[in-house]
């Protein structure tokens, strides 16, 4: 009887476990340490040893859906950009995405007192996808003739030097969709450009191929990634307390699964003996 | 018969030369490169205005049919009315419809933004929930897949790297053991794109035509 009840538990009692070992690590602000992966580590060695002064382009390419595991990474490389001073351009591909970009560089570049259009500048968004990507290979400022607000983008003294990939140090593509494809395919290839992505966790497995194959440098997958990058600046963020939360809720999906096996074998047993 | 031939011609003229353009981008192929980035762009700009002429006629559609559950399509109406309108006043008013304060932004961070947030965050239920009742040891193949997936959680959470060989064994499965696989499926898409672009601009595809 109880191995029946264990076999088939009410999908709300799951529900309920899963919203309390999600809910407490926030509610305690509980921390986890996490350990550096390979790829992350060398996301991070790309952007640290790109020399002072040099420009890292930021895509945001993902809307609120995604926003708990791609933002903490947004934060986490701005951070070691603006302690690194690095100079910062971030432009957008999903347009509900603009003012989830914009909040995180703002609130990173007051923690810094960077100056908007001398260290930081956000170009917003702009319709076409890879034409975008493409024309920029070509300059720039055809395709972005202003920022985010309006103002010229020849009136701001950050892109005083930057015409094209040429003059960008590094890509950071963080994604929830298939803009990171398209950076590889068409920006990487062609144009050379170095390329870190930072993806979803169920996005993560894929890029892969990309990374063994030399086609990204980087690799900053799911949440774990946001709080492996953040454990390497130094200054810990709401990726390391979700990773708590994303341990104690692994852990119970296992102990769920473990339960429905173990009462699935004494059954099937039982079953074989009548 | 112009109806088709001029599409066609178009097709395979535009497809030819992107394909030179992407791989001569000097002139006089460069400029030609530019030029029809830029059209794709306008193109973009007006598909999107026939997207939307199509979603207002298919929920009108809805509508006065009285199909089943058509009292979504008002929903529809009324967030689209509401965006929109709030949208053209914010952007005449502010000059952004994002910029702090607008109607537009209101709605964005107190309707949109938790909406898209609770959808998502809803599969960590239903993931759960689905993963209790799938993971079963049923047969090889299930059992399989089983132990990978439990090898795979532990290794993406911290408690994983103090169990001796999950991480090690983690990174194998990421690395290895899923690349070729991963690696195989991608090179397929990318061959079925080439074949598939290749119909179109020679003529062969012509279904968008209808």
């Amino acid at each position: 009887m109880i191995w029946e009840k264990l076999t088939k538990i009410d999908r709300r009692y799951i529900f309920l476990f899963i919203g309390i070992v999600v809910l407490l690590p926030i509610v305690f602000n509980l921390k986890v340490s996490v350990k550096i992966s390979d790829e992350v580590l060398s996301a991070y060695k790309e952007i640290d040893n790109l020399p002072k002064g040099s420009a890292v382009m930021i895509s945001i390419d993902y809307d609120a859906a995604s926003m708990p595991e791609l933002q903490p990474m947004l934060k986490a490389i701005l951070r070691h950009c603006f302690k690194k001073e690095l100079k910062v351009i971030l432009i957008n591909f999903w347009p509900l995405g603009v003012p989830i970009g914009a909040q995180g560089l703002e609130e990173v570049a007051r923690e810094f007192n960077k100056t908007y259009g001398v260290d930081y500048i956000n170009l917003g968004y702009r319709p076409g996808d890879v034409a975008v990507m493409l024309r920029m290979g070509i300059d720039i400022k055809k395709v972005f003739y202003t920022d985010l607000s309006g103002r010229p983008l020849d009136s701001l003294p950050i892109m005083n030097n930057i015409k094209n990939y040429d003059d960008i140090g590094i890509l950071v593509g963080l994604e929830a969709g298939a803009m990171g494809d398209a950076w590889i395919q068409y920006v990487g290839t062609r144009f050379k450009q170095k390329i870190i992505l930072g993806v979803t966790a169920v996005m993560a497995a894929e890029q892969y191929p990309y990374l063994q194959a030399g086609q990204i440098v980087g690799l900053i997958g799911g949440l774990k990634g946001a709080a492996e990058y953040e454990t390497l600046v130094n200054i810990p963020g709401t990726g390391l307390v979700g990773m708590a939360s994303q341990t104690y809720a692994h852990l119970t999906i296992i102990f769920f699964i473990i339960i429905g096996n173990i009462s699935y074998f004494v059954l099937r047993r039982k079953g074989k003996k009548k | 018969m112009l109806q088709r031939r001029i599409p066609l011609l178009i097709t395979f003229l535009t497809g030819v030369i992107i394909v030179i353009t992407f791989f001569i981008p000097h002139p006089p192929f460069g400029k030609l490169q530019d030029d029809a980035l830029v059209w794709y762009s306008i193109i973009l700009g007006f598909s999107m205005l026939i997207g939307v002429d199509s979603l207002l006629r298919f929920h009108y559609r809805r509508i006065a049919r009285r199909e089943k559950g058509f009292g979504f399509s008002f929903v529809f109406y009324a967030g689209f009315l509401a965006c929109f309108i709030t949208g053209i006043i914010s952007e005449i008013k502010f000059g952004d419809a994002f910029a702090e304060g607008t109607s537009f932004r209101y709605l964005y961070d107190y309707i949109l933004v938790p909406l898209q947030s609770t959808m998502f965050a809803l599969l960590a239920f239903f993931v759960a929930s689905a993963s209790y009742r799938a993971f079963r040891a049923r047969n090889f193949i299930a059992t399989l897949l089983l132990i990978t997936a439990v090898i795979v959680m532990l290794g993406r959470i911290p408690i994983g790297a103090k169990i001796p060989g999950i991480t090690p064994l983690t990174d194998w499965i990421l690395n290895y053991l899923q690349l070729g696989p991963a690696r195989g499926i991608r090179i397929g898409i990318a061959l079925g794109a080439i074949s598939m672009s290749l119909r179109l601009i020679l003529g062969i595809e012509r279904t968008y035509l209808s």
